[in-house]
């Protein structure tokens, strides 16, 4: 663990204690269990904006691209009928291309990544709209099934997808847990482990230089995109099983930045980069923690934001310092070489 | 010169200390009105940080500073410059995307509670661009000059300021021959107009023209002045380094082998309407000089493939290529360090390891998998045979010195084994010991028959090197000079156009 990602494990630990301490509510199986849902089904979303961002770039759409997965998908199941298993491999493909194409519009129309998401965002936002008519599509798996012949499938779905693991007698573990950890687990090797990790990373802080030592740079970036977009589609899926109704207009709506504050509190510097998946996991469950918090300490809800902005930004600024302070001993170190 | 004269610019017993480092202790120097003094030693010896408390950006530990013998403490640069010290950077300090008259008057806009007063300020700026012979419309973004030229807008915009003292560091770096022929007359009219100059360089050439006095500095302390009459390279070489160094450029003969690099005809996106030809065999070092702007960099950039040809043939050991980037260059055998190291050559917040195994990644992976003892294998391995003075392995390059860290691009390439290294301005920016240590590398890589073609804007680095020349003029090769015919005056002629006398 490097320093920034035990500062914000730190963090962690730090809220968690205070609000057991001042509420005994906190630590119960209920509590817990919704807190490891949540944070899952964020950070997983986080990990792939932490590729994108970790090479300098920026994915805002990934907020409507959950929204037009989850509905995409209610819709094919709910409306359609479709087979659960295609539906899901119709819709992730989709995820995939929505990625490719950002990544093309970035690489080769040379068009900054902050603009070509930003159009995403509004693009599949209306898309979803526009297709479902704007109309709010029931809770994923159906309640009546109407004759549909997949409800056994979809239900048993519900339960890989929302459902728990018994651990003990009292807690079961969220699946989404699960995924959280096999893609986050995925993830942390492909930056740390493979080439096209160190890559990413070289590529993320001198783009020129690392063309200049033949690093195929345009593909790379792709490769960010796509990856950012699947997870974000992943996350979608997840979403559109967990929650009460898939709505056009709103599902997703602000996630993306969620995944960005988890991404830069994790430790991953816009300018490109560095970046660390532990890191992120880790915000992106602070973030669930500090609005678990402040329902559990009574703090009032219109605070939320406010003080989430707040952690976020002390956050960032401690670690900028640390970072100048270490750099300066380095250097005089360096004087002595 | 007159003994009784007090010094313009004086310090004495300057210590400066940071965290486990001795950068300067009991330094002295002096500086009189309309001299040239010239400040050397080796990279590490402390010129940077003197010139930087000369300057005001930080603050010396103990000692006195003194103007015309008044003892001063300036707080910040902008003491220092109302007090008349301006101090011209290495790295320029220039904004890219503002005019030249906007760059110069950065800062000093007039105004008129805030709002801008568009008092004549470009011909005002064209005043001075003048002063630095760049006759450009001052309405020209700076960023689409080239850095030697940029250079020289930053020594106009620092006379605009009325300095009295102006500490230059290493202006010439960027600059071709004929621009420092310019800032050299300038310097002279400078000094004519009682103006004071602190010059640093690696270039003792430039120093035994221009310096009226040098000061040796090295480890932190001084370690011995020059007058005049005593300027000459040997000395100022013995007094950097404390001892007495042989034979600056090791040359043997070379015979050249095979054909390596075939090239017909190719025209550079920069210049599409001028045709090069060339040919490098194994075990030759040829050099190409000309000025900056001649299309040197875009030469080599355009067969490393990253501006590809426009059309013509490469042939690389007889196999035709069309490199459309450096990886398909890097396919075909061929390496390029880069002309700013810094930019291009290396990833700077990444260790030693990183930046050298960075291109041999993809050779030595594990079915995608990073390959760490290959890592280190490599990096170990151009820690030795380039002797990079480094703690270790994981030092991030960032903090390494200029010729250390030009050693690791050269030792990343190395890694790949290339038929054909291209090497621009290989030492520039670097000290005489790690100079010294890259000539020794090149010579050393040629008897082992790589090819060699390096740029080089310094006269006596392409004299010392190349077994011939050739040199560029508007982005074609306007003549080759066999090793017995290499000269300063023919590779001038040549570069500036005119033909060689029969």
């Amino acid at each position: 663990m490097n320093k920034n990602t035990l500062g914000i494990f730190g963090l962690l630990v730090a809220i968690f204690a205070i609000t057991a301490l001042l509420n005994d509510k906190f630590i119960s199986a209920y509590n817990m269990q919704n807190l490891i849902k949540w944070s899952s089904l964020y950070a997983v979303m986080s990990i792939g904006v932490a590729f994108v961002i970790i090479t300098g770039g920026i994915d805002l759409s990934i907020g409507s691209v959950v929204g037009l997965v989850a509905v995409v998908l209610a819709y094919q199941l709910k409306v359609k009928g479709i087979d659960p298993g295609q539906a899901i491999i119709t819709t992730m493909c989709m995820s995939l291309l929505i990625g490719l194409i950002h990544g093309l519009l970035i690489t080769k129309a040379k068009i900054q990544p902050f603009v070509v998401t930003l159009c995403g965002l509004l693009i599949y936002r209306s898309l979803g709209r526009w297709f479902t008519d704007n109309q709010s599509l029931g809770p994923v798996p159906l309640e009546d099934d109407k004759g549909y012949a997949n409800i056994d499938t979809i239900n048993s779905l519900d339960q890989i997808f929302s459902g728990k693991i018994a651990i003990t007698d009292s807690f079961n573990l969220p699946t989404p847990a699960l995924f959280l950890l096999l893609f986050g687990i995925a993830a942390a090797l492909f930056l740390n482990r493979t080439i096209w990790g160190r890559y990413l990373f070289a590529l993320g802080n001198n783009e020129d230089g690392a063309r200049y030592s033949g690093i195929n740079t345009d593909n790379m970036k792709i490769i960010a995109y796509v990856i950012c977009s699947f997870m974000a589609g992943v996350a979608g899926i997840l979403f559109a099983f967990e929650l009460d109704s898939v709505q056009p207009a709103q599902t997703g709506e602000f996630y993306e930045l969620y995944a960005i504050a988890a991404a830069v509190l994790g430790g991953c510097s816009l300018r490109g980069g560095v970046g660390s998946i532990l890191g992120v996991v880790i915000a992106a469950t602070v973030i669930r923690l500090i609005y678990n918090s402040i329902n559990m300490l009574g703090i009032s809800t219109h605070l939320e934001f406010g003080i989430l902005g707040i952690v976020i930004l002390l956050g960032v600024m401690a670690d900028e310092f640390l970072k100048r302070y270490s750099a300066q001993r380095a250097t005089a170190k360096q004087k002595e070489s | 010169m007159a003994e009784a004269r007090t010094p313009l610019l004086e310090v004495h017993g300057l210590c400066k200390q940071f965290p486990g480092v001795r950068a300067l202790h009991e330094v002295a120097l002096e500086l009189h009105q309309g001299e040239v003094l010239a400040l050397i030693g080796e990279n590490g010896a402390g010129k940077s940080t003197l010139m930087k408390i000369l300057a005001g950006v930080q603050p010396a530990d103990s000692g006195e500073y003194l103007i015309e013998g008044k003892p001063v403490r300036f707080q910040n640069v902008r003491d220092t410059m109302a007090a008349g010290v301006a101090l011209i950077h290495q790295e320029l300090n220039l904004a890219a995307n503002l005019d030249l008259a906007a760059n110069i008057f950065l800062g000093r806009e007039p105004n008129q509670f805030g709002f801008f007063q568009n008092r004549n300020i470009h011909d005002e700026a064209a005043k001075f661009l003048k002063l630095v012979g760049l006759d450009l419309p001052t309405e020209t973004l700076v960023g689409n000059l080239p850095i030697g030229k940029q250079q020289l807008v930053e020594i106009a915009k620092a006379l605009s300021c009325d300095a009295r003292v102006l500490i230059m560091d290493e202006p010439t770096s960027s600059l071709s021959q004929t621009e420092t022929e310019t800032l050299f007359e300038v310097v002279h009219d400078l000094r004519r107009q009682g103006i004071s100059i602190i010059y640093i360089s690696h270039r003792l050439g430039e120093v035994k023209e221009l310096a009226d006095r040098v000061t040796v500095f090295r480890d932190g302390e001084n370690a011995g002045d020059l007058a005049k009459d005593e300027i000459n390279h040997d000395a100022m070489v013995r007094l950097m380094v404390g001892r007495d160094l042989s034979e600056f450029y090791d040359r043997q003969i070379h015979s050249p082998g095979k054909m390596v690099l075939d090239v017909e005809q190719i025209r550079t996106p920069e210049y599409p309407n001028t045709e090069v030809s060339l040919k490098i065999h194994a075990g030759e070092i040829v050099g190409i000089a000309g000025l900056v702007g001649a299309g040197r960099t875009e030469l080599l950039q355009t067969l490393f493939g990253v501006t590809p040809a426009l059309g013509g043939t490469i042939r690389m050991n007889g196999a035709l290529i069309r490199p459309q980037s450096p990886r398909d260059a890097i396919a075909a055998g061929m390496a390029l360090a880069p002309e700013d190291r810094k930019l291009h050559g290396l990833v700077l917040p990444m260790t030693v390891r990183e930046n050298a195994s960075l291109a041999s990644l993809k050779r030595d992976q594990n079915k995608g998998l990073l390959n760490f003892p290959a890592e280190e294998a490599i990096a170990k391995e151009a820690v030795e045979q380039l002797q990079i003075k480094t703690p270790h392995l994981e030092q991030v390059a960032r903090f390494l010195s200029g010729g250390n860290q030009q050693k690791i691009v050269l030792g990343k390439w190395l890694a790949l084994t290339p038929q054909l290294l291209m090497l621009d301005e290989p030492t520039r920016g670097i000290d005489v010991g790690a100079k010294r240590e890259i000539y020794r590398l090149m010579e050393k890589l040629a008897g082992e028959g790589m090819a060699i073609l390096f740029v080089s804007s310094e006269m006596e680095e392409v004299l010392g090197m190349a077994d011939r020349a050739l040199v560029m003029h508007e982005g074609r090769i306007a003549g080759e000079l066999a090793q017995n015919e290499l000269s300063e005056e023919a590779i001038m002629q040549l570069a500036t156009g005119t033909r060689l006398a029969a």
